[in-house]
């Protein structure tokens, strides 16, 4: 189960890399507890009024999305580039879709909403 | 050499494992099309409830419903299972050991149990207060976009104990291993996808 290591002589090597990639998950962890924690706290003791309040947790949202992104699922700028591509289209078309689907919608209710006179 | 050994988007098994890493290149760059697949049905399930988010029709709505401290421990939960993962994902890469193996993924099956069973109680509560699903358009919705994660959780928590099975049964042989990197993947992207789901659903509800 477990094959001949071919490259011993690069075990320091590999040593580094583990302590490089296990710091990755402890600054992934990190910066996602932070990021979970202050949109928590700001809604829980309602520190904020509406409208900047969402935008606040909106914009921590996407980056610890990111954070995730870097640090456990490990995409950079290393890929092989259609890997990146894949990524990157991906959220493009969801992009779209998402807020063509919102817009639309709250144009329609907008609209189907009848003003209080004739 | 790290430039050369980057073969698929994700934690590399990287060259010490020898062929497990080049048959580990197609198997995930597939694993990644389905996983992107995934992240287009959830938008649209997203969009259903940000569209039907006011249509309460009288009944309780977020505020009635919703307890943000139940979903801060389920953010910490599975949190904290994303990261036992990536400690199980370490000790698969760099050889720790079948038992290392095993007790991470064993930690990290606990704590998506526990997840689960806070997700449940969550919902028990809504019932109890008369949220179910054909109450209105805003909880149908509701009910469409989280448990649909919550299967999702369910999902990776069997595919878990399947691939304990098999490492039991076979060891840690190239399969268990394109499966561990699989789940791996999949267990991160669900962390995502509660991301969006705890801000867009719960945080927003209760701004």
């Amino acid at each position: 189960m477990i094959e001949q290591t071919r490259d011993d002589g690069d075990a320091a090597t590999r040593n580094l890399e583990e302590r490089k990639e296990f710091h990755s998950y402890v600054w992934g962890i990190a910066l996602a507890l932070v990021l979970t924690l202050v949109p928590f706290a700001l809604v829980h003791w309602a520190a904020m009024p509406g409208l900047p309040l969402l935008s606040v947790i909106g914009a921590f949202a996407l980056v610890q999305m990111v954070v995730h992104f870097r640090f456990f699922l490990h995409i950079g700028f290393r890929q092989k580039r259609e890997d990146l591509l894949l990524i990157l289209f991906s959220t493009l078309l969801l992009f779209i879709m998402l807020s063509g689907t919102i817009w639309i919608m709250a144009s329609l209710a907008m609209r189907m909403t009848l003003p209080a006179q004739p | 050499m790290s430039d050369e050994a980057i073969k698929h988007p994700g934690l590399n098994l990287g060259s010490a494992h020898g062929r497990d890493h080049d048959a580990a290149e197609a198997m995930l760059f597939g694993f990644w099309i389905f996983l992107m697949s995934d992240a287009i049905l959830f938008s649209m399930v997203f969009a259903t409830y940000v569209t039907s988010v006011n249509a309460t029709a009288g009944g309780p709505g977020p505020h009635a419903l919703y307890d943000i401290k139940s979903v801060f421990i389920e953010t910490l939960l599975l949190l904290t299972s994303s990261f036992t993962f990536g400690m199980a994902s370490l000790a698969l890469k760099y050889k720790h050991g079948t038992a290392q193996l095993i007790g991470w993924l064993a930690v990290t099956l606990v704590l998506g149990v526990a997840f689960l069973g806070f997700e449940l109680h969550d919902f028990a509560s809504m019932f109890a207060k008369g949220g179910v699903p054909s109450r209105s358009g805003f909880l149908s919705a509701f009910f469409d976009l989280v448990p649909l994660h919550g299967l999702h959780v369910m999902g990776g928590s069997i595919w878990l104990i399947c691939l304990v099975g098999q490492i039991a049964m076979y060891g840690v042989d190239t399969q268990v291993k394109l499966g561990v990197m699989r789940l791996a993947l999949f267990w991160h992207f669900l962390d995502i996808v509660w991301i969006a789901i705890f801000s867009v659903v719960y945080l927003a509800g209760l701004t």
